[in-house]
């Protein structure tokens, strides 16, 4: 058994940050991730990071921005330690050497992007993402971190008491992929979780292969309430062939959006008749989607994305990368011709439930970064906000496992306070199907030592693993395939209550067949049939949850759209949706927005861009 | 031909399979457990036939091997159809291929865009990105192997820890003593100076470059491209200063270091970043060389 005072699981920008200031605040920290940390799915991030730098701008501006974007279901305290921070967090990675693009004095530059009332985006060409990942394992690498990499971590070991909330966590339990090795984790001070994404649950995304939501699942079934899982980002502009992402940037320096008639659609069909296409992404993705569906779309099926009169110079200065991927990816030159685009699943605004220092409700449990809902985005991410979130809350887990004094937060987790249940009915059955199962907690006697806990996980992992390298059965691609297809046509960017419960069927069917998984790689190394087998368990619990809070939700805030249910209604829905695991029979329960900042309430109002 | 799992293996399996059950329910579920493997085994076999019957397929040859299971501890290739399809790159073809002829084909891939530099391989003889080379540019059939100079893990899967080591023995972070006063306070940077540096900060440590270079594969001491591009990026970044520009230029000179660079350029054609290797190393000599002259 390995032991350390501080395990990260995951090793992208919120790991890194976390890992970085664990170790600065005195722990013994490691890294366990499935990836080496280049490999990391941060470094595919392209527009920038928002801060608010310069005299004229300020964070109060940023918070606005930031909670009207999430339309009213941003939790305060988390939105307003966010714009607080990033503007050192920034700075740090300048001192830490990140190349960012220059001004002609020699200043970091920023720029405008969707949603923003300042141009506040600070970038690195447009591959910001890049830069801020190496920039920070570089770092890593400078202080010694212990990294396991290409270690995937297969399960939490968190003790069983019947409450979650008095649950602990005492580690992890990871399976060396080189050797197939599985080996328990001990953390003494705490695990935090930064595994970023979950675009795997749909089929056409921005997203990694390795992004399979695994650190949501693992928390889900551990007792950690998943938040606010319905509302999923579709990026208005990834290439329609292979999901690979456009920059907002190319918006952001004035690239144009027409339709089939050659109409700037933005302005004259009137989706947003001030902003036009720097719109916050939800606005802009359900335009384009608009376009194609009443037939204005090219071929049926994307719009063009023109940035040819920027002129050579200044897209090679700011966008070249953007140049590359259109062409190695869709075959066009930006330069002379406009690309195509369409929307796709991109990010997801909910999580891990966490309060703002990135604590769950199980004691010694962390989560940070896009795997987590603190929550910083609400219903709907700005973009240039998600970097940004990766190092302030990376920096504030790492430092409040590792110890150190932060104060009480403000932001509660579990049912505490004001919690309600929720009332709806799925005509469909959720949660376990019984037989082969990864429940964490059983019942039965509450071992609570620390050692029993991660061998008992330990030995659970090993049963698993044996048991589908042994047995004959599915093979896993075809369920998760068949997970994608059903969550990309029916819980989309548009959603119908009879298409949701269609999904919450497929889905059930999809679980029954898992059942029946088997692996027939035999082999103890490098066995990427057995990962994607227990990523593919991940991917079904995740997309439940996300479909059953899609269902139960029966209004239209931010990306969470409903054919039946056309506006928003706060008097109902000011609230985030939870979805408990409750060791196999998910309940669905709601807790109110906090949107008292320090000095001000955030009053909802109309959005408009 | 399509290749499926080792014969042998899978007889194994099977007569684990058969002993196990003792409940009916259990012997019931085993029954249909067998059925849908036998179902979708026929169903492989079935796309196999039409696909290598089809025009519009593409061939690929793909290397295999397996330390620990019989039948691929001897190296092969196995030979692939995968129906083509408009845009297919040469790791589209290859998770064709493991999720519907063989779950055990082996290799790394992550984002799928060129920037995690996970799929640098071997394909019909030069190193290159799985996801960003198209299958409509290459002549079949497809050679696909791992990279070559390193050792073989499994199938595509070579072992990076050597590559890792080196790109860590330049010091690859950033490093100076003097920051500006105010905390909120930027370092300046003019223009020309980032974009001095830029291609050398695009390396996404996909291991092609060390992979091409006859001397790294000669001397396995030898930083190789892929790090001393890594210590170019630090040495010509204005913002660590003089006395750590001196610093980095003891680290490259070393024995194994730019003066074993006999320019073949082999690493700058298979970068695929572009970045222009081949030049950082000859620039980092010339620098050692002013360098040197100084304190003579």
């Amino acid at each position: 058994m390995h032991e350390h005072d501080v395990v990260v699981v995951g090793a992208g920008g919120a790991g890194l940050r976390a890992a970085i200031a664990a170790q600065e605040a005195g722990a013994d920290v490691a890294m366990v991730s499935k990836l080496h940390p280049v490999r990391s799915h941060t470094g595919a991030a392209e527009g920038g990071i928002n801060a608010a730098l310069r005299d004229a701008d300020s964070w109060q501006d940023h918070a606005y921005d930031t909670m009207k974007g999430s339309d009213y279901l941003g939790d305060a305290p988390a939105v307003e330690a966010l714009c607080q921070e990033s503007p050192e967090e920034v700075i740090r990675l300048e001192h830490w050497g990140m190349p960012f693009s220059r001004e002609d004095d020699g200043r970091v530059s920023q720029r405008p992007f969707g949603g923003l009332s300042f141009p506040r985006t600070t970038y690195a060409g447009a591959e910001t993402g890049h830069q801020m990942l190496h920039t920070m394992y570089e770092q890593v690498v400078k202080r010694g971190i212990t990294v396991y990499d290409e270690w995937h971590v297969m399960d939490l070991a968190v003790t069983d008491e019947d409450d979650p909330a008095e649950r602990t966590c005492h580690g992890v339990v990871a399976y060396d992929i080189q050797s197939g090795e599985i080996s328990g984790f001990r953390a003494s001070d705490g695990v935090i979780l930064a595994t970023g994404g979950m675009g795997q649950v749909f089929d056409h995304t921005t997203n990694a292969v390795a992004n399979t939501g695994d650190g949501v699942a693992m928390a889900y079934r551990a007792g950690v309430p998943m938040e606010d899982m319905e509302f999923i980002q579709f990026h208005p502009t990834t290439l329609p062939s292979t999901g690979v992402l456009i920059s907002e940037g190319v918006r952001g320096e004035g690239g144009i959006l027409y339709n089939e008639d050659g109409e700037r659609f933005m302005f004259e069909h009137g989706y947003a008749n001030n902003d036009g296409e720097l719109a916050s992404r939800d606005v802009v993705s359900r335009a384009e989607l608009t376009e194609v569906n009443e037939g204005r779309g090219i071929e049926d099926e994307y719009v063009h994305l023109d940035m040819r009169h920027l002129g050579e110079e200044r897209i090679l200065d700011r966008l070249e990368n953007i140049l590359h991927l259109a062409e190695d990816f869709e075959g066009a030159d930006g330069l002379t011709e406009p690309m195509p685009v369409k929307p796709g699943q991109h990010y997801a605004m909910g999580g891990i439930e966490t309060n703002e220092f990135g604590e769950t409700v199980i004691d010694g449990l962390y989560a940070a970064g896009e795997c987590a809902c603190a929550s910083v985005h609400g219903a709907n991410r700005l973009g240039g906000n998600a970097l940004p979130e990766l190092i302030v809350f990376g920096k504030r887990a790492g430092r409040h496992a590792a110890g150190e004094e932060m104060g009480e937060a403000e932001i509660e987790t579990g049912r505490s306070g004001n919690w309600q249940p929720a009332d709806y009915e799925f005509g469909v059955e959720v949660g376990e199907t019984g037989g082969s199962g990864a429940a964490a907690a059983d019942g039965g006697a509450v071992v609570s030592d620390a050692e029993s806990v991660v061998g008992g996980a330990v030995d659970r992992a090993q049963e698993r693993v044996d048991e589908l390298l042994s047995r004959k059965g599915r093979n896993h691609a075809e369920i998760r395939s068949a997970v994608q297809e059903t969550m990309t046509a029916n819980v989309n960017v548009f959603r119908e209550e009879g298409r949701l419960e269609e999904t919450l069927e497929d889905l059930r069917e999809a679980r029954e067949a898992y059942k029946d998984v088997a692996v027939s790689d035999p082999s103890r190394t490098f066995n990427t049939d057995l990962i994607h087998t227990i990523e593919t368990r991940n991917i079904l619990d995740l997309a439940e949850a996300l479909t059953m809070g899609a269902l139960a939700r029966e209004e239209f805030r931010g990306a969470h759209w409903r054919k039946e249910h056309q506006e928003r209604k706060d008097e109902d829905w000011l609230k985030h949706t939870l979805i408990s695991w409750n060791d196999g029979e998910p309940e669905l329960w709601y807790k109110p927005v906090v949107l008292e900042g320090e000095n001000k309430t955030y009053e909802p109002k109309s959005r408009s861009y | 031909m399509s290749t499926q799992i080792p014969k042998q293996t899978e007889e194994s399996s099977e007569t684990e399979a058969e002993t196990q059950p003792a409940s009916k329910g259990e012997e019931r579920r085993a029954e249909k457990r067998r059925r849908a493997a036998e179902r979708r085994e026929q169903r492989q076999e079935e796309e196999a036939e039409k696909a290598a019957a089809d025009d519009s397929t593409v061939e690929l040859k793909v290397f295999r091997y397996d330390p620990q299971v019989e039948g691929k501890q001897e190296p092969r290739f196995d030979t692939f159809h995968v129906p083509f399809t408009k845009g297919m790159t040469v790791l589209d073809a290859l998770m064709y291929a493991r999720d519907t002829y063989d779950s055990s084909l082996t290799f790394r891939h992550s984002c799928r865009q060129a920037v995690c530099g996970s799929d640098a391989m071997f394909v019909n003889g030069g190193q290159k990105l799985a996801c960003k080379t198209q299958i409509s540019d290459l002549e079949e059939p497809i050679r696909v192997e791992p990279l070559p100079h390193a050792e073989v893990t499994k199938d595509l899967v070579v072992d990076m820890e050597h590559f890792y080591e080196q790109m860590e023995a330049v010091e690859p972070y950033f490093q100076t003593d003097e920051y500006p006063d105010g905390e909120l306070e930027e370092q300046r940077q003019d223009r020309e100076n980032r974009e001095k540096i830029k291609m050398s900060t695009r390396c996404i440590w996909c291991g092609a470059c060390m992979s091409s270079c006859n001397i790294a594969a000669g001397d396995n001491e030898y930083l190789g491209p892929a790090a001393i591009n890594k210590a170019y990026r630090f040495a010509m970044d204005e913002r660590e200063g003089e006395e750590m520009k001196q610093k980095r230029l003891e680290i490259i000179e070393q024995e194994h270091g730019v003066w074993r660079c006999q320019t073949q350029f082999s690493c700058t054609e298979v970068c695929p970043k572009d970045i222009p290797l081949t030049e950082h190393i000859q620039e980092l000599k010339r620098e050692a060389v002013k360098n040197n002259l100084k304190f003579w």
